[in-house]
């Protein structure tokens, strides 16, 4: 067996340089692409801010100061949610169906660049939900807000954004092309109801308030309150269990994803 | 010492099961440099799987699968090929500049954007929105999109699909370009013309083997079949019954004969019809040989 000598030795290698540039370019592209998709955004962008605007501030008016602030939060982690399941969800979904996820693995895209350019258009519209809502809560809400809380609040939302990202990611590869939005929004819709973004959990019933610590939502809120200097509890706790929801999501999904494509 | 080998890509026993179904049953193809392949076969036949080993998409249960002598799914493998797929969308809303410099970030050293632009033939689609190309355009997109990072070994799936004439003799006269510098290719279609004006090589699968391999010509002689057409009004059912006619039919005025010793058969009818006219005699093209060879092992397999 002669072995594949002139062939096997490539022209020229791909430099860190390079490598780098492709998992930017990919982030890039990505970003790019549903920055410019109204089907994606507008969605992502107007639910969160006209329920805001309708029961956070309009509906608002002779409510206390800290259900302004309560509902910044709420619809702050409501408003983070819905980039991450969809963001990752369909478009997973759609391109596993369409044959431009096979296309890319067959491509010398790096390893991850594909997911990580996902994640960070999901971090980026996430940024964007956040930063609307805290100026409508500082313009019209006339919230006040120290520079602290409202970075904490945009940080916890653009990282908050990452464990959605990862059920997301695992409703995608369960199923396939036109689907998944259906699937989604049964999970989206009622977590929110369920953890409390809707209606303050206090005044849903006792069986539904001892539930809500299974919801990932309701440990982001838990972290949003505490940005917004309302938390009651330690936040490390939330922290640790979104982030083994995000872990455990996203190892289902990566495991499918190598096995089915 | 060893000598110089121009494989850039081998199968070597290769077999892929799908539950029940043997997409590819120990199947042996090489690849060399410079060199167009057509691989042609049925639905079914296996061209995808074959396809999709060498790619790195599909694992082999059996056999070996080697890129440039390395795993496919390594990506330094991977970035010496260009890909272009039957059936991939790309992002919509991107413009075709934004796709070629996305994909050309993957590659250790790309073609210049407008040596691949010229090539592919999109200089007027550079600046548009990928979903609002028309299905041929898009097509010509994904083709740079293939050839964009300078590979060595080039896969173009169905290429031509949804191409007006002019579009695919543009292609084929890119596809012969890039052979001339040196880049393998490995071509499926259904088009047999296609494999006709650009293969080298043609491997023809059947049920996940190689039934036939060699040069268009190589094949062509392995069904020694020519046509013959003419304007007569000799009986159809007689001529069946002469020698060295496998076929003779009626269409109109007009007679279709498949005859394997033509010669022969052409002297005995044109004493048989003195007022015989538009006389014509053509070898069997690619079309006819590939029907009659996978049609051998469908009878083969009705004996079997």
């Amino acid at each position: 067996m002669s072995v594949i000598a002139t062939a096997a030795v490539p022209l020229s290698a791909m430099t860190p340089r390079r490598v780098l540039g492709a998992y930017l370019e990919e982030a890039r592209s990505e970003c790019l692409r549903y920055l410019r998709a109204p089907a994606f955004m507008l969605p992502v962008i107007l639910f969160p801010t006209m329920f805001y605007l309708l029961f956070g501030i309009v509906m608002n008016n002779h409510a206390g100061y800290d259900a302004a602030r309560y509902l910044l939060a709420s619809y702050g982690v409501f408003g983070v949610m819905s980039p991450g399941l969809f963001g990752f969800g369909v478009s997973l979904a759609a391109e596993r169906d369409n044959g431009l996820l096979t296309l890319k693995r067959a491509l010398p895209m790096p390893p991850g660049a594909y997911l990580l350019g996902k994640m960070l258009m999901a971090m980026l519209a996430a940024a964007v939900v956040i930063t609307l809502l805290l100026l409508m809560a500082l313009v019209l809400a006339h919230l006040s807000l120290t520079l602290p809380q409202a970075s904490q609040l945009l940080l916890t939302g653009m990282l908050g954004v990452l464990p959605f990202c990862a059920m997301g990611m695992a409703v995608g590869v369960l199923v396939k092309g036109q689907g998944a939005p259906g699937v989604l929004n049964l999970i989206y819709l009622p977590m929110s109801f369920l953890s409390g973004l809707w209606i303050p959990l206090p005044m849903l019933p006792a069986l539904l308030q001892h539930m809500a610590p299974i919801w990932p939502s309701a440990h982001l809120q838990q972290l949003a309150l505490s940005a917004l200097g309302i938390g009651h509890t330690a936040p490390w706790a939330h922290v640790l269990v979104l982030g083994s929801y995000g872990t455990a999501f996203f190892l289902f999904a990566v495991r499918r994803l190598r096995r089915a494509g | 010492m060893e000598k110089p080998d121009t494989t850039v890509a081998s199968l070597a026993g290769a077999t892929k099961r799908y539950g029940a179904l043997t997409a590819l049953n120990g199947l042996d193809l090489m690849l060399h440099r410079g060199e167009l392949l057509a691989l042609l076969g049925p639905n079914g036949a296996g061209k995808s799987t074959a396809i999709g080993l060498l790619l790195g998409l599909v694992r082999a249960d059996a056999g070996r699968v080697e890129l440039f002598g390395k795993d496919p799914q390594h990506i330094d493998a991977r970035r010496r090929i260009g890909v272009m797929l039957q059936s991939a969308m790309l992002p919509g809303t991107l413009t075709v500049a934004e796709l070629l410099r996305q994909t050309m970030s993957y590659y250790p050293a790309p073609r210049r954007q407008e040596e691949t632009v010229q090539l592919a033939g999109i200089a007027d689609l550079l600046q548009r929105r990928y979903a609002n190309l028309s299905g041929g355009q898009q097509r010509r997109v994904q083709f740079a999109i293939a050839l964009c990072g300078r590979p060595e070994l080039l896969f173009l799936d169905e290429p031509t699909v949804g191409m007006d004439i002019d579009a695919r003799q543009k292609l084929w006269i890119a596809i012969r370009r890039l052979v001339n510098e040196g880049c393998a290719v490995v071509l499926t279609t259904h088009y047999l013309e296609e494999a006709e004006a650009l293969a080298q090589r043609v491997v023809v699968l059947a049920k996940g083997r190689v039934l036939s391999e060699g040069s268009v010509d190589a094949l062509r002689s392995r069904v020694a079949l020519t046509r013959i057409r003419c304007i007569s009004d000799l009986d159809p059912e007689a001529l069946a019954q002469w020698p060295h006619v496998t076929r003779a039919e009626r269409d109109g005025e007009r007679l279709h004969l498949h005859s394997d010793a033509p010669e022969k058969v052409l002297r005995r009818l044109l004493d048989a019809d003195p007022a015989l006219s538009e006389l014509e005699v053509r070898r069997a093209g690619l079309a006819e040989a590939f029907t009659a060879l996978t049609h051998e092992t469908d009878s083969e397999k009705e004996v079997a």
